[in-house]
């Protein structure tokens, strides 16, 4: 099914995703070309649920491959747009 | 009819908050459930039942604090009459009967009281497994020297316990009441404590050895391929299986030192060290880590990291490590040089893997290594036994299809 979402749409989900995984970390500052990891201390565990979330929200199938495209915000935008469109 | 008492949970603990009641009155609580929910001052800590039955009478109301062995309520025991009370309290004073099987392994008689049966009442070892205190350091004031309910009390009160662990973080502190703020430097105060008597009283070795993960990280991508997201693995669980297995054959590793003695562990519980967003750490045990299958530890690593960041672990899993594991390796850091948790014996550290030339069948081939490091305590093993370790550690990271 082809959606559209605008990459603030984007955004904001993917930072509702990231503050139910981690609670603690402050987002209200996350940078766009910066990894989360370095900003939020998202460690491998964080980011394997941070995928099964994306897959749950947005019915997308994310191969272990693809996960280096989305480790920062930019990048989630990009890959977002893209796979939804598909 | 059995006390369900306030449990210690660390050296210097010697009173607790209790947060709430996860059980009313008439309700049917099993062994190993959640009752209670304790602050420590240092955390909350949800603890468990060590008794199958239904809750009688809940004597300690939430906000209240009250000194480590205070009876906070009575379970009455399924399957046994009322009449049995009495036959218990009895037993007390004049041991007739054969004492329970021990509860915790802390339990366990050390080598140091020589080969005789440790003198202790029946009541007296129960309440020590409940408290987490090892009986085998206690003198007995009782008929004949035997340890009884009260030496063990006694013991709680002034605080002689092994330091069992640090304590977790409570990352939504809602402010309730005595459930006070400030846990960071308290926090910070527990892994003071326990890292300097780590430093003052261990004897560490260290060793390390790189090892080729070529084979495991292939095994694991062709694997995830295979999976849906949700049941994919982290590489981290490989590491842990394949430090829970070789402890068998080098069982010296997996235990405690209590008293003057090592006490090996039947059981093997890998405590895994987690960092807090917040700072500090925990190293919560996954019990019985050798007999789960890596998808059954996937789930359950998942869930300790979940609780431990949420401040919801219970307390076994504070006191029941029998050696730890911790990775660095996403910070960045190629070595770890661990320092021990005590009473824990050994603990085994992973920095990141790096591609690294490597030689393979006499060619220089790019790999992707990983140093492996164990800082074990020189009074329990030697270097000789440790090497054995980490080869065994490494020689099942090449056949990851068997973890």
């Amino acid at each position: 099914m082809k959606t559209s979402l605008r990459p603030d749409e984007i955004k904001k989900t993917v930072l509702r995703l990231l503050g139910e995984i981690a609670p603690e970390a402050d987002l209200a500052v996350v940078k766009p070309d910066i990894s989360f990891r370095d900003q939020l201390d998202i460690d491998s565990l964080d980011f394997l649920n941070f995928v099964v979330a994306l897959h749950k929200q947005f019915q997308i199938d994310v191969p272990e491959s693809d996960y280096p495209e989305l480790i920062t915000m930019d990048g989630c935008v990009r890959y977002l747009q893209r796979k939804l469109a598909q | 009819m059995v006390e369900f008492l306030m449990p210690t949970l660390g050296s210097d603990m010697t009173e607790g908050t209790l947060v709430q009641w996860k059980k009313n009155v008439g309700d049917r609580v099993a062994k190993g459930e959640i009752i209670a929910e304790v602050d420590t001052e240092k955390a909350a800590i949800e603890i468990e039942s060590f008794h199958t039955g239904f809750i009688e009478r809940l004597i300690t109301r939430p906000g209240e604090k009250v000194p480590v062995g205070t009876v906070m309520a009575i379970i009455r025991e399924e399957g046994k009459p009322l009449e049995q009370v009495k036959v218990e309290v009895k037993a007390e004073t004049k041991p007739l009967v054969e004492p329970p099987p021990s509860i915790a392994k802390t339990t366990v008689p050390s080598p140091a009281t020589g080969p005789g049966r440790l003198r202790i009442s029946p009541a007296a070892r129960q309440l020590a497994a409940e408290l987490g205190i090892d009986p085998s350091t206690l003198k007995g004031t009782g008929p004949d020297g035997s340890i009884v309910r009260d030496d063990v009390l006694r013991a709680a009160r002034v605080g002689g316990i092994p330091f069992t662990g640090p304590f977790p973080l409570r990352g939504d502190d809602k402010g309730e009441g005595q459930v006070s703020a400030d846990r960071q430097t308290r926090i910070r105060q527990t892994i003071a404590t326990a890292m300097a008597r780590s430093k003052r009283e261990i004897p560490h070795y260290y060793l390390s050895t790189v090892i080729d993960m070529g084979r495991a990280m292939t095994w694991l991508k062709g694997e995830n391929l295979k999976r849906p997201v949700a049941d994919r693995l982290l590489y981290g669980v490989l590491l842990i299986k394949a430090v829970a297995l070789p402890l068998r054959q080098v069982p010296e590793l997996n235990g405690l030192w209590k008293g003057n003695a090592a006490i090996q562990s039947h059981d093997i519980h890998v405590g895994v060290a987690i960092s807090l967003r917040q700072g500090g750490l925990v190293a919560p045990a996954i019990h019985h880590t050798d007999k789960q299958s890596l998808d059954e530890l996937m789930k359950r690593f998942q869930d300790i990291v979940k609780r431990a960041r949420a401040g919801t672990l219970r307390s076994t899993e504070f006191s029941d490590p029998t050696i730890t594991v911790t990775s660095l390796g996403e910070q960045g850091v190629e070595t770890v040089f661990g320092v021990i948790y005590p009473p824990q014996v050994a603990l085994v550290g992973f920095g990141k893997v790096v591609e690294r030339p490597w030689v393979v069948e006499g060619q220089v081939v790019s790999r992707p290594l990983v140093t492996a490091s164990l800082s074990a305590d020189h009074r329990v093993t030697d270097g000789h036994r440790g090497g054995l370790f980490l080869a065994a550690v490494d020689r099942l990271l090449q056949e990851p299809e068997k973890l």
